[in-house]
């Protein structure tokens, strides 16, 4: 083959379709100098999106990448190799080079979650839904435990990792539940290993998690910007920017992260498929994570699982700045107490008792 | 110009590869040790964190304590660089070269150490300012990656320059490097300061957050690193050619022997708040010396530590064991060994137990952690045996530019 074929080969499968939405195009595949026979039965599906439109420095580097994916994708194309094969190649080199979540615009963020659901199709052959509904103004979640009705049960510790796809295999959980002396509000001498009948006379309960701190030190710590405060006070976690240096855990005063040792296994059946982009979308390996307060759930109007889950009504979560919310009855009205108030952290997660 | 820089690095490599059966055998090993260290990284590459013996609890471990300790042998490459290019005594102006390498092999490490720490390292581009997202200045992470490479290429370019104009038979021009060596002696003392705010500026962490974790980084900092300077330069001066002035060895001494004073004080200070009046803030330390809820895995180690060092300190104090050259090696020896310990392990796991709300969970590095760990340690010696051979072959005069490069 002459090298003018190559390169017009070349540039004609790079011809992708600006639109995410997986439209199919002709591959000039079989009309060049290829044998037909040596070409896939479907002219190949290739998707992609930072190919043809104006460019950063960095979508650059991401378009360098996707070129040689593409082009390598392409010289499989002779090789047999199937056009989920192309799909995944393309998807995956796109994912890798894109921009911090907070960076994105609109559109960019629209795309990165449609490629996030074709990859798992591709990939995993998951249906998923992927959101990026963004926090609606005059929003700011608080959350509200009331110790005197916990009983221990942990169903919403349960219900926490069936909703939020956590890792099996480690066992990953995001609340704790404590049993504590009557008479000492001490955390550090309070249990969260116990398996035993619950309640148990003498004791009572109180559960942690992430509190999504106003002043949160996660955030100031992280060296590239990956995890911050949304406007409606939910503090995230863009798994994808997260290079998994842990410095957010170390400083984190409530023990409220939780990192991917290993790559989280979920069996398909039991995958939350309702999923948002800052959320309960799957991990890889090697990133941090932690509660979102069921941002895929939350941000829809809908409450938190553990909330949902808890059979003693111990839990509240809701809106701070209306003042009509069941929240803000419970601080106006209830003694409440937040843990290590003298870290200036400022969580947005309030314990109180009847 | 370019053409004499390719001779330079093209002689200083074949350089590096003449020499005895014994400097041989020693590449070898070391070139071993670096294999199992890449085959011990592949493991950890391919199924993650999972194999080291970290966990959500103890987040650091082995990677980080050595990363911490050898910040501290880099910065003390300005033991050697301020009497020798700043108070111009020239006993120093020769192995200030030989700090300069100990300076960039022990940042090599660093970097090393802090890369495989990450669990997704495929995303450092996400460090690099404009491309990725760089939080500077809130970060001090993102100030000690700044910090690092910044005394890595002053580190590197210095001794280039000077090496270079050697080579080519020129004196290198003071005028020329002064500047970026009154630069690299501030620097030295910021990425240890950074590296200690990396700690102690958080809060959810009592046993690091204090103001005295700074200090007593550059004091055990300033024990360390000329102790094991010291050592290089013995084994230097056993095994090469180029003597070293016994002025500079009982100098250096010196310079240990009160660094580790002062370590000693500060942490006599440490010991002091934490046991009079322990308070829940004072587990973690507890934990160290004492063990806590019989959970005791570091209890053994710390001791060690303590003792080896008081030792070394009080027998560095006295004139006549520091003047015996014997001695001396073996207590620089023993504190670079103490201090290793108390500034690695010793700092970075207590500060993780118990966790934040209170529970106890202990560490142990694992076999691909030692592998991994062992191999950048062989990296580093490598580094560091290519570097002085170079440089002294250039300072001996062994291993000049021919007058028909130079042209
Ligand atoms: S609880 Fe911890 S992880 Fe959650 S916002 Fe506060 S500091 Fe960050
Ligand atoms: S682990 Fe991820 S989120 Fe946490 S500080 Fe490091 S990069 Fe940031």
């Amino acid at each position: 083959m002459r090298l003018k074929d190559l390169r017009h080969k070349i540039m004609s499968a790079l011809k992708y379709d600006r639109s995410l939405a997986s439209k199919e195009i002709k591959s000039d595949c079989h009309s060049d100098s290829i044998p037909p026979t040596t070409c896939p039965k479907n002219p190949p599906k290739m998707v992609g999106g930072a190919f043809g439109k104006k460019t950063s420095r960095r979508a650059a580097i991401g378009l360098a990448g996707g070129g040689v994916g593409a082009a390598f994708a392409f010289s499989a194309c002779s090789n047999m190799l199937d056009e989920e094969t192309k799909d995944k190649l393309g998807l995956s080199w796109e994912e890798f080079f894109k921009k911090n979540y907070r960076l994105m615009t609109d559109q960019e963020k629209g795309e990165t979650v449609k490629r996030i659901e074709k990859l798992a199709k591709v990939k995993n052959n998951e249906i998923i839904n992927v959101s990026d509904t963004p926090a609606k103004d005059g929003v700011l979640f608080g959350y509200a435990f009331n110790i005197s009705k916990c009983q221990g049960y942990m169903d919403c510790v349960e219900a926490c990792v069936k909703e939020n796809n956590q890792d099996r295999e480690s066992n990953m959980q995001y609340i704790n539940i404590f049993e504590m002396e009557n008479g000492n509000l001490n955390i550090e001498s309070g249990n969260s290993k116990y398996s035993h009948e619950v309640p148990v006379e003498g004791k009572f309960y109180l559960g942690t998690q992430c509190f999504h701190c106003e002043k949160a030190p996660c955030i100031e710590v992280c060296p590239v910007g990956a995890t911050w405060k949304e406007p409606d006070g939910i503090v995230v976690v863009d798994y994808d920017w997260c290079i998994g240096c842990r410095y957010c855990e170390a400083a984190c005063p409530y023990w409220g992260r939780r990192f991917n040792w290993g790559a989280p296994q979920i069996p398909n059946e039991e995958l939350n498929t309702e999923q948002h982009y800052l959320g309960n979308r799957k991990r890889g390996k090697g990133v941090m994570e932690k509660c979102t307060f069921c941002i895929q759930r939350t941000r829809k109007g809908l409450q938190p699982a553990c909330v949902d889950a808890c059979p003693t009504g111990s839990r509240t979560f809701g809106n701070l700045l209306d003042p009509n919310s069941e929240i803000r009855y419970i601080i106006e009205n209830k003694k409440v107490f937040r843990l290590k108030e003298d870290l200036g952290t400022e969580p947005k997660f309030w314990y109180y008792m009847d | 110009m370019t053409n004499l820089l390719f001779h330079f690095i093209k002689d200083g490599i074949l350089h590096a590869l003449k020499g005895s059966k014994l400097y041989f055998t020693w590449l070898i090993s070391l070139v071993a040790l670096i294999g199992i260290g890449v085959f011990a990284y592949s493991i950890q590459i391919s199924e993650g964190l999972k194999v080291t013996g970290m966990t959500d609890h103890v987040s650091w471990g082995l990677y980080i304590s050595n990363f911490t300790f050898f910040v501290g042998i880099a910065a003390a490459a300005v033991m050697l660089i301020l009497p020798a290019y700043i108070f111009n005594d020239a006993d120093f102006t020769k192995v200030a070269l030989i700090g300069e390498g100990v300076a960039v092999s022990a940042l090599i490490m660093c970097l090393s150490f802090v890369t495989v720490d990450l669990g997704s390292p495929e995303k450092v581009w996400h460090l690099i300012p404009k491309l990725g997202y760089f939080n500077w200045p809130n970060s001090m992470l993102a100030w000690d990656v700044l910090v690092l490479n910044g005394y890595l290429a002053l580190n590197l370019l210095i001794p280039f320059y000077i090496l270079f104009s050697h080579y080519r038979g020129k004196e290198a021009n003071k005028k020329k490097y002064f500047p970026f060596i009154l630069l690299s002696v501030f620097w030295a003392i910021a990425i240890h300061l950074v590296t200690a705010f990396l700690y102690a500026g958080l809060p959810a962490r009592p046993f690091w957050n204090n103001a005295l974790l700074g200090p007593r980084f550059l004091a055990s900092a300033f024990a360390a690193g000329p102790a094991f300077i010291l050592v290089i330069l013995s084994v230097l001066d056993y095994s090469t050619g180029f003597k070293i002035q016994k002025r500079v060895i009982s100098k250096l001494a010196l310079v240990v022997a009160i660094a580790a004073q002062i370590n000693l004080i500060m942490l006599g200070s440490e010991i002091f708040k934490e046991f009079y009046h322990p308070t829940e803030h004072s587990s973690s330390a507890i934990y160290l010396f004492f063990g806590l809820h019989g959970h005791s895995a570091l209890v053994p180690w710390i001791w060690t530590a303590i003792s080896m060092n008081i030792i070394a300190t009080l027998m560095l104090s006295i004139h006549k064991l520091r003047e015996n050259h014997k001695i001396l090696m073996g207590l620089c020896i023993m504190l670079f060994l103490a201090i290793w310990i108390e500034k690695g392990m010793g700092l970075v796991v207590p500060g993780f137990i118990p966790s934040p709300i209170g529970e106890i969970v202990e560490y142990s590095p694992t076999l691909v952690e030692v592998g991994i760990t062992t191999g950048i340690l062989a990296g580093g010696m490598l580094v560091l045996t290519v570097l002085v051979k170079v440089a002294i072959g250039i300072e001996l005069g062994t291993f000049r530019s021919d007058a028909k490069d130079a042209n």
